[in-house]
């Protein structure tokens, strides 16, 4: 442990630039993902497609492969991302991640979806209300509650997986803060025990903050 | 006729797989009429409630509400059933809103009412149906009885030109049973286009201007109430109306 606490700020830093990692992708896989939901169980047979598409390649690929496609593959067919602070990794990290975890999001989405009774869309419709309106006004604050637990482990995992991204070149984040000390001379124990530990005090009170959000939404009704 | 019937179906066929569950229907149901289905249960009476507002999608045939044919999914189908009301068997009031954001859901979100133009209109139906009290509660806080009156005003809410209702009473508890079909007589009277999918004979022939008897995806009799039940023309009729009216 001298590791964390000699060099307790590269921990702070590394820890804050993880959770900026992760809150940009947390956000970007929530609305891909419930967009990808939406898609796949519109009426529109094309954007089903999208959707059963989307989920197929992206649940289906190794996440370091998808990372490489989208730092090294899309630059090469002229999607060029901004850099973040110099750093040219930071948004293909965000944006692999986010497509990554976005197929995982949708499923979970849809799975709370399929959990209302098929009564609530029918009345819904019937009423005159389009199937955006449905889906918004009707269904999905209802599937919200049982699709709180199964979005919290995609974040979790997804908090996890943003190593990765650390690991192929967002310096700054915290999985590469084991590199650097690594390479100043602290053994891979108390770096990566630092580390570790760092990582909990992200996913264990995200864990924290998901069964207060469950047990509020519970109550409503 | 002169103009053209609130609800025309013309030879319309369904089927669920293997199963024929709509055979050749022709229906006419004219502005302020109420019609009855009857028959026996799997006779079909329920899918062709659904059909009206395409709930039910039907393999060939028009089907035609206020002289408009039923438009493929999409806006035009939205904007149609909007002026169709529906009454479930199983109330479906939205479970995560109270009485009173069930009713007001549709009229703010389809027709942009205001909100507080919504809420007036909105209690005053649910004073009409006799819950007004209630209109701060969730559906699961309500009996039967009250989730079903508190379902036809959500759907009076619209302004319907005409009213579905699929066996709304049947999931009912008997004492529970009339409260509604007082609503749905007082309905009636004040002359509102109904087809009404029951088992309850005394609504038919207090209420309706027609009895339907489905039997087999078919429509076997088309007749007023009193012929229909003081003489059946058919046999499938006799023996269902012998079923349930001797026991």
């Amino acid at each position: 442990m001298d590791a964390l606490i000699a060099e307790f700020p590269r921990f702070v830093s590394g820890f804050l630039g993880t959770l900026r990692l992760c809150l940009f992708a947390a956000i970007g896989a929530l609305l891909l993902g419930t967009l990808l939901a939406a898609f796949r169980v519109s009426p529109v047979p094309p954007l089903r497609w999208v959707g059963t598409s989307w989920v197929t390649v992206f649940r289906n690929s190794p996440l370091v492969v998808v990372l490489f496609l989208f730092a090294f593959g899309l630059p090469q067919v002229g999607v060029v991302f901004p850099t973040f602070g110099g750093n040219a990794f930071f948004w293909p990290g965000v944006a692999g991640l986010s497509a990554y975890t976005a197929a995982f999001v949708c499923e979970a989405v849809r799975s709370g979806i399929n959990s209302v009774p098929a009564g609530q869309a029918e009345a819904a419709r019937a009423v005159g209300l389009t199937f955006q309106q449905t889906l918004g006004a009707v269904v999905l604050p209802q599937a919200l509650r049982t699709v709180v637990p199964p979005l919290g482990s995609v974040m979790i995992a997804m908090i996890k997986n943003s190593a990765i991204v650390g690991a192929f070149g967002v310096t700054g984040e915290l999985f590469s803060v084991d590199g650097a000390l690594t390479a100043a001379g602290y053994s891979a124990l108390s770096s990566l025990g630092g580390v570790a530990i760092a990582y909990l005090a992200i996913t264990i009170p995200a864990g924290i903050g998901l069964g207060w959000l469950e047990r509020k939404i519970e109550v409503k009704r | 006729m002169t103009e053209a019937p609130m609800i025309r179906m013309v030879s319309v066929d369904k089927h669920f797989g293997e199963l024929h569950v709509l055979r050749d229907i022709n229906l006419e149901v004219a502005a302020g009429q109420v019609v009855v289905v009857l028959g026996p249960s799997g006779s079909g009476k329920s899918t062709l409630c659904r059909t009206i507002n395409r709930l039910e999608p039907v393999d060939s045939g028009t089907i035609e509400v206020d002289g408009q044919r039923l438009p493929e999914e999409g806006k035009a189908l939205a904007g149609l059933r909007a002026d169709v009301g529906m009454v479930f068997q199983s109330f479906n009031l939205f479970a995560h809103k109270t009485i009173l954001q069930n009713v007001t859901l549709a009229p703010m979100k389809v027709r942009r009412t205001s909100k507080a133009d919504a809420e007036k209109a909105g209690i005053a139906l649910l004073e009409r149906v006799g819950i007004a009290n209630q209109r701060d509660k969730y559906p699961a806080q309500l009996s039967g009885g009250q989730q079903q009156r508190a379902a036809i005003a959500r759907a009076l809410a619209m302004k319907p030109k005409v009213m579905l209702f699929d066996e709304p009473t049947s999931a009912l508890d008997p004492e529970m049973v009339n409260e509604v079909l007082d609503v749905m007589t007082t309905l009636a009277k004040e002359g509102m286009t109904m087809l009404v999918v029951t088992h309850e004979m005394g609504f038919a022939r207090r209420a309706a201007n027609r009895v339907v008897f489905m039997s087999d995806g078919e429509i076997v009799e088309d007749a007023d109430p009193e012929a229909f039940f003081t003489a059946p023309r058919s046999d499938r009729a006799k023996d269902f109306l012998g079923k349930i009216l001797t026991h």
